[in-house]
């Protein structure tokens, strides 16, 4: 489905953002990418969509070769990329409907974009999103009259508008208090699973990223170090990805769920051990 | 052990250079207004002449009183006019001025685009509406089309220049959001541009409709037209109490004027 190979940034200033990243997902899965700040993980789901333009490499996305499209050729591999950002991003002084639909402004002329005239399945689907995201009854509110939680809802729905075969999302959660970042994330994941559509998260909480992605990247200095199941994130993986540190808190307050019990019994083995 | 004194650290430290510079203006003052002193830098004022001037000043201004509104059809025709001229003038410069604040915006346009844009507002900017005028009635002759022209360049300059500040201040997150939806050029002008841009843009432009009418005065008087070609005029025929039956009307309609644009500007936000 997204196949990275080889991707490349040095930004004008000489900084090497990605220095050869190679990602593959070929299943609808969640794939947090974790790593410090400056480790790369904006300029990394910004190539993909080439909101930055990669130095060198590839990036695949079903057939197409995102690297080497025209510009309207990239505006049509664009709207198959639904985006999700930290500040949320939606035009404030528009309408949550108005936000909404914008995922659609790849389909529809200038005209009706200009008129909101959009077709009638769109306003349905639009009107199902808003429900599903929990925000029924807000189609007619201004988005900056919203929370922050409510504003993360609608940047959902908006890319899901899209219908899109790859999610991008940059740090969703970190504007938001720990109980609306889980319940955000949780959202985003069972949606993602619900449409079957991959998801590349961007996270800099290890702790969700560990209790709601399928998988887990971390990236260092724009390398992938580490590459694997959310189970198998160790203090050393993570002295890998972030430099020494005391995990052991980190990693003990993974929730109890089914599954991962044993889990946290390995690791507390294994920071015994080291 | 005595208090410690502190006193303020001088604009100048090195007091030769303050008291020095000090001494210079003197000079200065003392060359420029004596005659032929220095003649580089005289002004060359007849200070004999500058004397008359307060009897002469007297003597208009009784002539002035008591003000004179019996030709007010003259009067009403110059205002009408002058409204006229802000009002058509701010229209077209509200419309003109859309293509040049978004070709004057870096985040949306390319390099060379945007300096053939700053170039254009920077150009237009240079000059004072009373040359532009000046410019004007030559081309076109006397009269209200060199006025409308005048007052079009310079709101047309005014409302784009402030446009594109506002564009390149716009948080850049709502562009990347609809430009990553696969949004061309115009979408993303009509969904991340336009709705953070209308009610400032609305705002800038009602100011300038009431600074079209403040300036549609002035043009007039190099004869383009307006309330202020009919004062010239009267200041011409030395009508002098006419000329302030003209004033106090100029008073009172940019007072209208600008209270009406404050009004306006309170309601959007």
């Amino acid at each position: 489905m997204l196949s990275i190979t080889d991707l490349v940034k040095v930004y004008p200033s000489g900084e090497r953002a990605l220095g050869g990243v190679n990602l593959h997902i070929d299943q609808p899965q969640v794939v947090a990418v974790i790593g410090s700040s400056g480790a790369g993980k904006s300029t990394l789901i910004r190539c993909i969509n080439r909101l930055v333009e990669p130095t060198s490499g590839r990036v695949l996305l079903k057939d197409t070769d995102v690297t080497t499209l025209s510009r309207r050729a990239l505006r049509r591999a664009r709207r198959r990329m639904g985006m999700i950002f930290q500040e949320y991003n939606l035009v404030e002084r528009l309408t949550v409907m108005e936000n909404v639909l914008s995922g659609r402004l790849g389909y529809v002329s200038s005209w009706q974009a200009y008129r909101r005239k959009y077709p009638p399945k769109d306003i349905s689907r639009a009107f199902e999103l808003l429900k599903r995201v929990g925000l029924d009854g807000y189609h007619n509110t201004r988005a900056d009259a919203l929370s922050g939680g409510q504003r993360q809802r609608v940047g959902i729905a908006r890319a899901l508008m899209q219908q899109p075969d790859l999610l991008l999302v940059d740090e969703p959660t970190a504007s938001l208090d720990p109980k609306t970042a889980r319940q955000i994330m949780r959202l985003l994941c069972e949606l993602a699973h619900e449409q079957g559509t991959p998801a590349v998260v961007n996270i800099h909480d290890v702790h969700l990223a560990q209790g709601f992605a399928d998988r887990i990247v971390g990236l260092a200095d724009g390398v992938i170090a580490f590459d694997g199941a959310a189970d198998e994130l160790t203090p050393a993986v993570l002295n890998d990805i972030y430099g020494e540190e005391d995990w052991s808190k980190t990693i003990q307050k993974t929730p109890a769920d089914q599954g991962k019990g044993k889990n946290r019994g390995t690791l507390e083995r294994e920071s015994a051990a080291g | 052990m005595s208090a410690r004194v502190w006193r303020p650290p001088k604009l100048i430290v090195n007091p030769w250079v303050r008291y020095g510079l000090l001494f210079m203006v003197a000079v200065y003052l003392v060359c420029s207004l004596t005659p032929e002193l220095v003649p580089l830098v005289s002004l060359n004022i007849d200070w004999t002449r500058a004397g008359q001037g307060l009897p002469r000043a007297a003597d208009m201004f009784s002539r002035m009183f008591p003000p004179d509104f019996s030709r007010w059809e003259l009067l009403y025709k110059g205002v009408r006019e002058s409204v006229q001229m802000a009002l058509a003038a701010s229209f077209f410069g509200m419309l003109l001025s859309i293509p040049l604040g978004l070709i004057a915006a870096r985040n949306l346009v390319p390099l060379p685009v945007y300096l053939f844009g700053r170039a254009l507002l920077g150009i237009s900017r240079t000059f004072h509406e009373v040359i532009i005028a000046i410019f004007f009635v030559k081309i076109f002759g006397f009269g209200p089309l060199a006025g409308v022209l005048t007052l079009v360049v310079a709101s047309m300059s005014f409302i784009g220049k402030m446009l594109a500040e506002d564009i390149e201040n716009m948080p850049p997150g709502q562009l990347e959001a609809i430009k990553a939806t696969g949004a061309s050029f115009p979408k993303i002008l009509l969904y991340a541009v336009q709705p953070q841009m209308l009610p400032r843009y609305l705002g800038v432009s009602i100011y300038r409709l009431d600074a079209n009418i403040r300036h549609s005065t002035v043009v007039g008087i190099v004869g383009a037209g307006g309330v202020g070609q009919v004062l010239a005029a009267s200041f011409s025929r030395y009508d002098y109490d006419f000329s302030l039956a003209i004033l106090i009307t100029i008073v009172v309609l940019v007072f209208v004027g600008e209270f009406f644009s404050n009004w306006v500007r309170a309601r959007l936000r």
